[in-house]
């Protein structure tokens, strides 16, 4: 089994390696022009929030699986947990706050001890979109989680699933030995409750990232190929496929850097710069909260330890209009989200 | 400095043919534009072909090219290669097919 960066104590475990890496190089020789400065040029400096609509909540980095490219590092042998306590101070800024959209992320969420009991509570908080990304093949993993699809169904969470590639053989490479067959397996038990299905209530979208150094392409045209493909192969239906780019961050960018892909890959992400994807980045109206109850402006400045840029920082000090008045914490990473037709936790974004 | 007739860094340079003449550059990067749009033929089906037509003409920078657009899009390794036999068929079968002229040669000379 690989291990996580973390326990193999690799540099590019701790967050100033990476901001290093991202900042020195064809960045600072001039090779490319950094984000700040791309986003000057089209007037969208300092980047600034929207309404807050989406708290997405990572409950921990505790996963099955060790998917080569992870942006969160995650893995068995990673024990960071979100608490009772954190949890119940997220239901409190649901309860008090415009949040429509609660996302859970991990790691594999579902490995968090107290994941049903938040699930309980916040369904009975009546969020419109109650996202659950799961790793698939956590349902099979264990005995107590093949009760997982009519736990869900129960509570009407909307799953959203990665699955890299519609064959074995890609998705395998990246994730892990046997998780193709397994993620297969679970898809059908999803359907089989109801998920997935024309005009069902229950919402089952699918993710993909690019497996290697390139970006996605037209979002659409791999929905119909995926979609085509597990249906006709294994008898699945799904609902949306949302195309995420792949951020040169923590194993990505461990990657990147070690087939010598790095700079190519940067080059490509700024080529590909679109200015209309700007505007609608997911930073621009999410609030991403980590394991131990830090705010980030999302997901990846979570792992990449840059915390919001407002006097309180945490959860428990959640405060509505100074984080709808901060300047979001850019660097080169964000390149990943503008890229073509942009990328969010929702796939493209024009 | 290396000496060699193809530098893969080159390829991102391809935009710069307009520099020394922007009329028929940008005329031909129109026409490229068009050619790989969605029409008759799917943008998938094109990728393929345009690999295919890049080993043919043995071009180091259109095989990188189409090779890192078949991955975006979701071509297989497979479908590449099988792809690059049709390539290699029609290529084979272009030199084979001229025997028919050098039997023809062969019989007229031949008593």
């Amino acid at each position: 089994m690989l291990k996580s960066l973390h326990a193999k104590h690799s540099d590019l475990s701790k967050t100033e390696k990476q901001l290093e890496i991202l900042s020195n190089g064809i960045f600072k020789d001039g090779s490319l022009p950094t984000f700040a400065d791309k986003i000057k040029a089209v007037n969208a400096f300092p980047l600034q929030p929207k309404k807050i609509e989406i708290l997405q909540l990572n409950v921990g980095y505790m996963c099955n699986q060790v998917c080569a490219h992870c942006h969160v590092d995650a893995g068995p042998d990673r024990k960071e947990i979100m608490t009772v306590e954190t949890m119940q101070q997220c239901l409190d800024v649901i309860k008090n706050t415009g949040v429509h959209t609660l996302d859970l992320t991990g790691g594999a969420p579902e490995m968090n001890p107290n994941f049903r009991w938040f699930v309980e509570q916040a369904s009975l908080l009546g969020v419109q979109d109650f996202i659950v990304r799961s790793n698939l093949t956590i349902i099979l993993a264990n005995k107590k989680y093949h009760d997982l699809p009519e736990f869900f169904a129960k509570h009407n969470v909307h799953v959203i699933s990665s699955l890299p590639f519609y064959k074995k053989e890609k998705t395998d490479k990246q994730r892990g030995d046997g998780v193709f067959d397994q993620s297969i397996k679970a898809l059908q038990m999803l359907n089989k409750v109801g998920y997935g299905k024309a005009g069902s209530n229950l919402k089952l979208d699918l993710v993909y990232n690019p497996s290697g150094a390139f970006l996605p392409t037209d979002q659409k045209a791999l929905e119909h190929d995926f979609k085509k493909a597990l249906k006709e192969d294994f008898d699945i239906v799904f609902h949306s496929l949302f195309a995420i780019t792949n951020l040169p961050i923590s194993r990505f960018l461990d990657y990147l850097i070690a087939s010598d892909n790095y700079d190519d890959y940067m080059y490509a992400l700024v080529e590909a710069f679109n200015p209309s994807a700007v505007a609608n980045v997911m930073c621009t109206n999410t609030i991403s909260v980590s394991w131990d109850g830090w705010l980030y402006d999302c997901d990846f400045n979570q792992m990449l330890g840059l915390k919001v840029a407002t006097k309180e920082r945490h959860i428990s000090q959640y405060n509505e209009e100074n984080l709808s008045k901060r300047n979001i914490i850019i660097s080169q990473h964000c390149y990943g989200c503008t890229a073509g037709a942009g990328s969010s936790c929702q796939g493209a974004v024009v | 400095m290396d000496k060699t007739y193809y530098d893969p860094a080159d390829l991102k340079k391809f935009g710069k043919i307009s520099d020394w003449n922007a009329e028929l550059g940008d005329k031909f990067f129109d026409y490229y534009g068009k050619v790989f749009e969605e029409g008759s033929l799917s943008a998938r089906e094109k990728s393929l072909i345009a690999l295919a037509v890049s080993h043919t003409v043995q071009c180091p920078y259109c095989i990188d090219a189409y090779t890192g657009d078949g991955l975006k899009r979701g071509i297989t390794k497979e479908e590449m290669m099988e792809a690059v036999h049709v390539a290699a068929a029609i290529r084979g079968g272009a030199t084979l097919v001229h025997s028919v002229q050098m039997m023809n040669k062969y019989d007229k000379l031949s008593m």
